[in-house]
């Protein structure tokens, strides 16, 4: 039971896991370019997430939580620069559908 | 491997072997607080900055590069002849690329086929700034500054497929770019994370001794594969594939001609060092009788081939067809990494060399083409020999090489590549071996159709197309490389071999020795 009530590793890395499959999943059935976006989010949580249990239960150090902190930069920067070719796509094709953007073949 | 041998430096001691990227960032500064106090935009002052903070940057290199190896900055990057190597290589192309870029509409356009200066300065900016990126790729050897570097060249691959904003094309490329390389960037993360707990740290040879004595194996296998997602995405392989050919139609065609080259080459550094520092070749396993690497790298080495050169035939749009034959060409260079010997892995260092001057000479010509007027399906491609003869020739020449016939420099990356995997012997090897040979014959197929239209196919009109002088220059220099590699070859090979040195310090393997 106390194994249960205590949290530890595993239930970070649980929550790590579910947090990548439903980014994945948004990926994978969102047309929306942000709602795509924030499934991109999810999946680098997911990963920065891992990082910072790891650091503080295998490493012992903060190096894991380091690593956490450019995740999260570099998402921000990452978004900045995804959200400002959402918006010149809106421009172009009056949608951020993927659906409707697509004049190159597939 | 590696750390052993490696001189540890503190901070203040790597910065004289930093100096080629510092160069570059004064450089970039210099670019663009020239474009605020000097006054009007103007693409040839921003490139005569960029050239000579490359050029210093390139005597920077050679200036320190001494053989031995350095970990620089705590461990997080290295300086050694690998590095030096891959630093030499992106230098040339983004000089090449800045060079065609130039006189190019396709890549500085204010309005649509206008050659203006206004965005000059942010263009030469990006380039060196992807420069920077493609240095710390190949000389990354800590997770984090692998993904820094992987991330950066990401970034500014985004802006730059998406540079002619005015253009629907250019925006629907870098927002499939964005896309696939979030998603790739983050798969690539989490399969770090997990490399990062079964080893407790994220430098690459601590990760290499931690893994070596591991019994983790299924956690092992699923985070290399996962990483494979993100490495696989910046060298375009199946299958993390998919941007590729809407990228590079969509891109300006001088960028496109960058992605196709530099990133390219920065990945398989990065996958090369990745599978040599931190992944070792044996692991402690109850699940496979063999190692597991070659047959997963194999598996994807094979389907990135068969699926670029299957795709390949059937484009009509020639920037489209070139893209499947880079993915294909990603397969071809991955077949080096199957093989786990010193002569594949140096296979894939020489066929990036010549990869490098014959692609960029193909895509100089549709750029000098484009630039002159002439469209981008093959279809305006028909009668280009009698049309104009210098470029056409070039892409002949640049094409007979990229299917890999000989005289040509194609020849000599490919049967390094082939002849790597045989030798090594065992029945996957050279099974792969015969797919890639196989490939390489379905693929004479698609470059042919455009050698037909130039040559034997009627213009449809008659009237002369004169390439701008300094892309033929460009395109000459290119064919002059890819028709001379021979004569250079045997330095060549001794420069390879000095860059992976530290892997594979021995000189005589079995290719080399049956080619005396």
């Amino acid at each position: 039971m106390s194994a249960i009530l205590t949290i530890g590793l595993n239930h970070y890395l649980l929550l790590s896991a579910a947090l990548f499959a439903i980014g994945l999943l948004t990926v994978a059935t969102r047309r929306n370019a942000v709602a795509v976006l924030m499934g991109v989010e999810l999946i680098l949580n997911a990963a920065a997430l891992n990082f910072v249990a790891f650091s503080h239960y295998v490493e012992g150090t903060v190096g894991g939580q380091v690593f956490a902190v450019f995740i999260i930069v570099m998402a921000a920067a990452e978004a900045a620069i995804a959200l400002a070719i959402v918006l010149s796509i809106f421009r172009h094709f009056k949608s951020i559908d993927a659906n409707d953007t697509s004049t190159l073949r597939e | 491997m590696g750390g052993d041998l490696t001189i540890a430096l503190d901070n203040v001691q790597s910065l004289r072997y930093f100096a080629p990227e510092l160069i570059l960032s004064v450089g970039i500064l210099a670019i663009l607080v020239a474009d605020l106090v000097v006054g009007k935009p103007d693409r040839k002052r921003s490139f005569g900055v960029a050239a000579v903070s490359l050029a210093i940057a390139l005597v920077a290199t050679l200036a320190t590069m001494d053989g031995r190896a350095r970990g620089l900055f705590g461990g997080l990057i290295a300086r050694d002849p690998f590095t030096d190597f891959f630093k030499v290589l992106f230098i040339v192309t983004s000089a090449l690329v800045g060079v065609a870029a130039l006189r190019s509409r396709d890549a500085i356009e204010y309005r649509p086929g206008e050659l203006q200066d206004k965005e000059s300065g942010e263009f030469y900016a990006l380039l060196l700034t992807s420069t920077i990126g493609m240095f710390l790729m190949a000389a990354a050897t800590d997770l984090l500054m692998a993904f820094l570097s992987l991330e950066l060249v990401s970034i500014l691959s985004y802006i730059l497929a998406g540079f002619k904003r005015r253009d629907r094309k250019s925006s629907e490329a870098s927002l499939k770019y964005v896309i696939y390389g979030g998603v790739a960037a983050g798969v690539m993360l989490y399969g770090m994370s997990l490399l990062y707990g079964i080893s407790g740290s994220t430098n690459l040879s601590t990760i290499y001794q931690a893994v070596a004595a591991s019994r983790s194996t299924l956690v092992l296998v699923i985070a290399v594969v996962l990483c494979m997602a993100g490495f696989g995405y910046k060298i375009a392989s199946v299958p993390f594939h998919m941007w590729c050919p809407d990228v590079y139609e969509g891109a300006p065609t001088p960028v496109t001609a960058f992605f196709a080259v530099g990133p390219k080459a920065a990945g398989f550094a990065l996958l090369l060092r990745f599978f040599n520092g931190a992944i070792p070749e044996q692991i402690h396993t109850d699940l496979f009788a063999n190692s597991p690497w070659p047959l997963v790298l194999g598996l994807i080495a094979a389907a990135t081939m068969t699926l670029g050169n299957l795709a390949a035939i059937g484009q009509s749009n020639i920037k489209r067809l070139l893209a499947y034959s880079s993915i294909a060409h990603a397969g071809y260079l991955l077949l080096g990494l199957c093989s786990f010997s010193a002569d594949g892995q140096r296979a894939i260092l020489l066929y990036l060399v010549t990869y490098l001057f014959m692609n960029l000479g193909a895509f100089l010509v549709v750029l000098a083409m484009s630039d002159a007027g002439l469209g981008e399906e093959i279809a305006d491609y028909r009668g280009l020999g009698m049309r104009a003869k210098f470029p056409a020739l070039v892409m002949a020449i640049c094409l007979f090489s990229l299917t890999g016939l000989p005289p040509f420099a194609g020849f000599f990356g490919k049967f390094y590549l082939f002849a790597a995997l045989i030798a090594k012997g065992g029945s996957l090897n050279v099974a792969l071996a015969l797919i890639g040979i196989l490939n390489s014959a379905v693929s004479l197929y698609y470059y042919a159709r455009i050698l037909r239209a130039m040559y034997f196919d009627k213009p449809a009109s008659e009237a002369p197309i004169v390439a701008a002088p300094i892309h033929a220059w460009n395109m000459g220099a290119m064919a002059v490389a890819t028709l001379g590699m021979w004569i250079a070859w045997t330095p060549l090979v001794g420069w390879v071999n000095a860059s992976m040195a530290q892997w594979y310090p021995r000189a005589q393997t079995i290719v080399t020795a049956a080619l005396r």
